[in-house]
């Protein structure tokens, strides 16, 4: 075995685990704004990535083109399943909150069946440009994108998050709602701008993945997993973690079942999980 | 006096559906045990027609295979009653009017659903028998439907004739009255091992194999017997890579390939995992001498459609070839694209048609409505390779019940469609070889 071929491992691991990030940062926001796991977060990701096979078939249009229009578009969904469902559940008991997205996920899923049909769709994988060589390692195109965009997107979340007044009022809703609400701030404006902004975010990811994964209505069960792996190693709520988290498994994933096996990849994958949340039970980068 | 304590075994199994439902099954049952066992040939002289029970998954996942299978079989039906005399030449059983064995006795489809689950396969495989009084069975598409339905007809003595399942445990069951034309995953591994032979004797280099499956029962019994196979005959299995089905990421797999680089790669997937692959030994570049696929995920349409481009020279497998113009294979086609207004034999279509021609022969040959004589007619099955209209090389069943002259022909993609390309005797085109891949 070369060298090479180690760091070409490597880095396959490094672009996945970038790409987990991104479909992941999404579902952290909005577990860190408001304390909601949003099981429809997969489905989110399949109506982005079938927005990018819309756009191509339609139109024509690459990633350029598909991108801002998933964001536009899961973005607004975000902001609906907030005020049609998630708001009055989070009223409710805690087991209507985890049904009350359960069953949007079931909605969306199905909806999808209908309206696109169960076969396989899939990007030509030339949208992006072919994958190039650098020394001596191939990067793909299309993943050398989603990954960087992955980058990107989280670290100007958690900016977004940490550094900008918008920010500072979301995280004060997040911390106590009524208290912010005496501060002048409006929490399900905030909370609302969370929803956008976490459907926008996973609206890009799907955009992006569908350019070199394949694209079926049930596609957002197979994605989603990892996506809550990625967001509870990370530590929930906290984007960066997200990040750090997502890159973590991407490689460990990559390794191991290059060295060990493919079969044997999740075993490793959950055994780092288990160690990490032993540990640290509140995630890699969470606050207790 | 056996018969008829079968179907007094049967009462407590009917009881399940209640109190009338068990009334009016006793009754059927006795009926039907009474008059099975004192007057089958009259029953046969009386109806003038041969009723046969043909079980498919009409409604639920599989409706749309279930449904294409149905309509094959309604072909079959209609060249034994009505007959075509172009087809006529060729098969003695489509000269058309019914059954010569039976005085021309007309066949009689009675289809039920099996609404893709095993439950309802059993109960409308009970009431095919007992209150339709059917003399065989034919279906019933999915192994897991085909495995309790046809323990339904064994109970009740009724041959049943498997035309597509391949779960290999299905003729090991010890049954007397279930047969299946199929080929399973050990003929199509001889296939493989058969055409890998003859290119390596052509100058291709076919030394060293990997076998790369999904870990589920279909991924692993069929890696199983194509690797025992290839062991027995000397050829060199390098590597085997299974994997988890609906992976999210394959790269590691395609760079392990990438680092053993063997000559030849088998790969035995479904549709999601069959389109990542693909992707991924594009994007890494890498590919094989020969490049190899075990149907299902592979000859999918969604695959074929969206991947057929980037696999240039794929090999896989099919039983169904459409054959020279004027073929029993071709005919059959054109005839079936007549029925459901254009679309062709695919590989589960033509293995029920021929299936239930298997059926209509050996009742033929029985001369009987009799199921046992039926049964003894299907055990003496000995079907040329000239009379088929799929790939096998015949039919003739072992002690089990399995069909031992399936087989399977190896298709290969070119510029985005199968063509039959082995063996010679079937193939419209010839093996270009080495794999070629992504063209662009």
């Amino acid at each position: 075995m070369t060298t090479t071929l180690l760091l070409q491992v490597v880095v396959s691991g490094l672009l996945l685990g970038a790409v987990y990030a991104l479909f992941s940062s999404g579902l952290s926001l909005i577990w860190g704004m408001m304390n909601v796991v949003n099981f429809a977060h997969g489905e989110f990701v399949m109506l982005g990535m079938y927005t990018a096979v819309v756009v191509w078939t339609a139109m024509g249009g690459g990633p350029w083109a598909s991108v801002p229009i998933a964001a536009i578009l899961i973005g607004t969904l975000g902001v609906l399943a907030y005020f049609l469902l998630v708001r009055h559940i989070m009223r409710g008991p805690m087991l209507a909150q985890i049904l009350g997205t359960f069953g949007l996920a079931l909605f969306l899923r199905y909806g999808a069946l209908w309206v696109f049909g169960a076969n396989f769709k899939t990007l030509p994988d030339d949208l992006v440009g072919h994958s190039f060589i650098l020394g001596g390692i191939r990067f793909e195109g299309s993943r050398v994108l989603a990954g960087a965009v992955g980058f990107i997107v989280t670290v100007l979340l958690h900016l977004l998050l940490t550094r900008t007044s918008v920010g500072s009022r979301m995280l004060a809703v997040s911390e106590d709602a009524t208290a912010a609400q005496l501060m002048g701030i409006r929490p399900q404006r905030m909370q609302a701008l969370a929803w956008a902004l976490a459907g926008a975010a996973t609206g890009i990811a799907g955009a992006l993945v569908a350019t070199f994964f394949y694209t079926s209505p049930t596609v957002g069960e197979t994605l989603a997993i990892v996506a809550f792996v990625t967001v509870a190693l990370g530590g929930f709520g906290s984007v960066l973690g997200a990040l750090v988290a997502g890159l973590l498994i991407g490689v460990v994933e990559s390794l191991s079942a290059f060295l060990i096996g493919p079969v044997y990849k999740d075993v490793i994958v959950y055994a780092v999980f288990v160690l990490v949340l032993w540990f640290r039970p509140q995630g890699l980068m969470g606050t207790t | 006096m056996g018969r008829v304590n079968i179907a007094f075994c049967g009462v407590g199994r009917a009881s399940l559906f209640g109190g009338l439902m068990t009334k009016i099954v006793r009754r059927a049952f006795v009926a039907g045990a009474v008059l099975s066992a004192f007057s089958p040939i009259s029953r046969a002289n009386a109806q003038q027609t041969v009723k046969i029970g043909v079980l498919y998954p009409l409604s639920g996942n599989a409706a749309s295979a279930g449904n294409y299978s149905k309509m094959a079989i309604e072909l079959g039906a209609d060249l034994v009653n009505k007959g075509d005399p172009e087809l006529a030449k060729l098969m003695p059983i489509a000269k058309g009017g019914g059954l010569s064995g039976l005085n021309g006795a007309k066949i009689e489809l009675v289809v039920a659903d099996n609404q893709g689950t095993p439950a309802a396969g059993q109960n409308q495989t009970l009431r095919l028998i007992t209150q339709e009084k059917v003399v065989a069975m034919v279906g019933a598409y999915q192994s897991g439907i085909t495995q309790t339905a046809s323990a339904v007809a064994e109970k009740y003595g009724i041959p049943f004739v498997a035309p597509e399942s391949t779960a290999a445990d299905l003729t090991e069951r010890g049954f007397k009255w279930f047969f299946r034309t199929t080929p399973i995953a050990t003929n199509f591994a001889k296939a493989y091992s058969d055409f890998l032979k003859e290119q390596k004797a052509a100058g291709l280099k076919a030394d060293s194999i990997a076998i790369v499956y999904e870990n589920t029962e279909y991924g692993k019994s069929t890696s199983t017997a194509i690797g025992d196979l290839f062991v027995k005959e000397g050829r060199n299995v390098t590597m085997k890579v299974p994997y988890s089905a609906n992976s999210t990421d394959v790269q590691p797999q395609v760079l392990q390939l990438k680092e053993k680089n063997p000559d030849v790669v088998v790969f035995i997937s479904y549709t999601s995992d069959a389109i990542l692959y693909t992707k991924t030994l594009k994007a890494l570049n890498w590919k094989p001498e020969i490049m190899m696929a075990d149907s299902s995920g592979f000859n999918d349409q969604a695959y074929v459609k969206s991947m057929g481009h980037e696999v240039e020279g794929l090999v896989s497998r099919s039983a169904f070839a459409p054959g020279k113009p004027g073929s029993i294979a071709a005919i059959c086609e054109a005839l079936y694209k007549k029925k459901t207004g254009g679309d062709g034999l695919d590989d589960v279509s033509s293995r029920s048609f021929q299936g239930f021609l298997v059926l209509a022969d050996a009742i033929n040959r029985a001369g009987s409505t009799e199921p046992a004589k039926i049964q003894a007619a299907l055990k003496a099955t000995n079907m040329p390779a000239d009379q088929m209209a799929v790939g096998y090389n015949g039919v003739k069943f072992d002690d089990k019940g399995q069909n031992t002259l399936g087989s399977s022909l190896l298709i290969q993609m070119r510029d985005g469609h199968y063509v039959p390309v082995w063996p010679k005797a079937k193939a419209t085109a010839n093996v270009i070889l080495p794999f070629k891949g992504w063209t662009k």
